[in-house]
């Protein structure tokens, strides 16, 4: 039979997934066929021509950013495991109180980890800090003008 | 075992003779109802079998998967993101509300927040788009027993692949040389027919013969795609003079509304088998065929489309604007090219049931052949045409708004999503114009409210 979505994506693999973001079983095959439509090349992994090639994500001002944060140090293919962890991160904050688990990691779609997210998405030179000049470079790709006065969150 | 030649040989020319004889059967029941445009039925007896076999498999596979304790994979039913439609503006002000403690008047020209939006707006286009699903066939609820739809792999059971292998027999030993026979016998009863009506002396008789030459050979294939269509609204079927448009899904679009109508075709001049077609077809009527070359310049493109149909006793011209096969489950952007003509447009909208057989044709992974061998497997191409009442431009509107409007007509009554968005999309990277647009409506939004704190 053909090349289909289950196919592809082992049982165990999918329970790490699980285990590891928190998605359901019918979201992570979901998911994942969305993965093998956008992986045009068909060697499991996504590049940033894959991602590009969404309309909607290139018209978006900080589209190459969202890109970038899928992407590891360095490199230039981000496979499914990878996939699903930045995706992760929007998922919704559940109630952890009943769950709470003092020795595990925290889960990646914590309050936290998700402004970690957002900060790195400011932070170019990962060296966590946001500097001046980063920041006007996010204003440069929304268009706006540079003489601007800012006023920063407390 | 010598002595078993002579018997090998009466069996192999009995199971020949029996062979031809149910084919030129066939034939027969199937070749002269074409003919006369008459039916009897057994499309729609075999359609409503098939139903009755898909219900009940996707019970089994339902069965199954309860099992398992999964739930099975259904594309539309278990969405994955919970999209609100709302502005930029509500987005940002929303944000910018619950993080901030200020009072709302002193409005902030930049928040580190805004960039929330942005960011989730991203990853709820790379989870799902509107537009890169549109160039890959349907997705389908339940199984229709092709192995090309399935993705519940986990919980067929035994009967279940039974009942498939079963399908393929059917599907691979009877119907599609039952198919191929017709696609045959059609095409070359066209190249035949047309050949022969060119002789003729350009007059009524001619006229005559012409168009039910070509409305035969395409009912003979219509009924090599075993297709059932069901037309609507026949009364507004196009007439001379006017521009036929329709959204598009694939080749086999023309062969279904030219089976019920007589069209003039517009398209390039091929080579090969496709080529005879043409210039036999042309030798009976007159279609609009263009060279490769001329193919780039509009300005020629619109004078030969405007002297046919200026020309009353030519025939509605059949053009699918869209420019490319989309996967009928939307309409795409309409090019305007045929809009500033001037004519009457005649819109027909075309919706397929991919239950039966997807008929989209995804042109950058199937070649022509293996598409149309796909088409000849599946159990049937079923659809549903429905004729517009007819469209003119009016006075204050240009050729790109009224496209826009013959485009949501089509939309609304085929039921398919109208997007705005050009099918050109599939092969090319979208315009810079469009991300200017969008940096646009943010920097409004903030250097807007900058503007007015320095006028007061």
């Amino acid at each position: 039979m053909g090349s289909r979505a289950s196919t592809l994506l082992r049982d165990e693999e999918l329970e790490e997934i699980k285990k590891e973001t928190g998605f359901s079983h019918s979201q992570i095959t979901r998911l994942y066929s969305r993965f093998t439509s956008l992986d045009k090349g068909e060697n499991g992994t996504l590049s940033r021509e894959d991602f590009q090639r969404i309309p909607e994500l290139a018209i978006n001002p900080l589209g190459d950013r969202i890109i970038n944060a899928f992407f590891p140090e360095g490199e230039d293919q981000v496979n499914f495991r990878g996939f699903m962890r930045t995706l992760a991160h929007f998922r919704p904050i559940e109630d952890n109180e009943k769950s709470k688990d003092m020795n595990g990691p925290e889960p990646l779609n914590s309050r936290s980890n998700k402004l970690h997210f957002a900060f790195r998405l400011y932070d170019l030179d990962k060296d966590d800090k946001i500097s001046r000049d980063e920041l006007l470079q996010v204003l440069e790709k929304v268009d706006v003008e540079q003489k601007m006065s800012i006023r920063f969150l407390h | 075992m010598f002595l078993l030649l002579p018997f090998d040989s009466l069996i192999v020319s009995l199971l020949g003779i029996s062979l031809t004889v149910l084919f030129t059967l066939l034939l027969v029941f199937i070749v002269v109802p074409a003919v006369f445009g008459v039916s009897f039925g057994i499309r729609k007896f075999y359609m409503n079998t098939l139903l009755k076999v898909f219900a009940w498999a996707t019970l089994r596979m339902e069965r199954g998967a309860k099992e398992k304790n999964h739930q099975l994979y259904k594309p539309y039913t278990n969405g994955i993101i919970a999209k609100d439609p709302t502005s930029l503006e509500e987005e940002i002000k929303e944000i910018r509300r619950s993080g901030s403690s200020k009072a709302l008047d002193a409005a902030p020209e930049f928040e580190l927040s805004d960039i929330f939006y942005f960011c989730r707006k991203g990853m709820e286009t790379i989870m799902d788009d509107e537009v890169t699903k549109r160039f890959s066939a349907e997705e389908l609820e339940s199984w229709n027993l092709l192995s090309r739809t399935n993705y519940n792999f986990h919980y067929i059971s035994l009967r279940l692949t039974v009942l498939w292998g079963l399908g393929v027999l059917v599907r691979y030993c009877f119907l599609l040389p039952l198919r191929i026979a017709l696609a045959f016998t059609g095409i070359s009863l066209l190249v035949a027919g047309t050949t022969v009506v060119g002789y003729l002396p350009n007059g009524r008789f001619k006229e005559f013969l012409s168009k039910h030459v070509h409305l035969m050979c395409y009912r003979i294939c219509v009924r090599a795609l075993t297709a059932i269509i069901t037309y609507h609204d026949r009364k507004n079927r196009p007439r001379n003079g006017g521009i036929c448009v329709a959204n598009h899904t694939s080749p086999i679009d023309v062969i279904i509304l030219a089976s019920d109508g007589y069209y003039a075709m517009v398209g390039q001049v091929h080579g090969g088998l496709m080529g005879v077609i043409q210039r036999a077809m042309v030798k009976a009527c007159p279609h609009v065929w263009f060279e490769r070359s001329e193919v780039k310049d509009r300005h020629l493109v619109a004078k030969r489309l405007t002297e046919h149909v200026q020309d009353k006793s030519k025939l509605p011209i059949l053009i699918f604007p869209e420019g490319t096969c989309i996967n009928n489950t939307s309409v795409m952007m309409f090019k305007k090219g045929s809009f500033e003509i001037g004519a009457t447009v005649y819109p027909v909208a075309i919706k397929y049931d991919p239950q039966f057989g997807d008929a989209f044709w995804n042109s950058s992974k199937y070649g022509m052949v293996t598409y149309l061998l796909r088409m000849m497997t599946s159990w049937a191409i079923v659809c549903s045409v429905w004729y517009l009442p007819p469209m003119t431009r009016e006075a204050e509107e240009d050729a790109v708004q009224f496209a826009n409007r013959v485009k949501s007509a089509i939309a609304r009554k085929g039921g398919l999503v109208d997007l705005l968005w050009d099918g050109g999309l599939k092969r090319e990277k979208v315009k810079d114009t469009f991300k200017e647009e969008q940096q646009k409506l943010y920097s409004k939004m903030i250097v807007g409210n900058h503007e007015d704190r320095s006028r007061s």
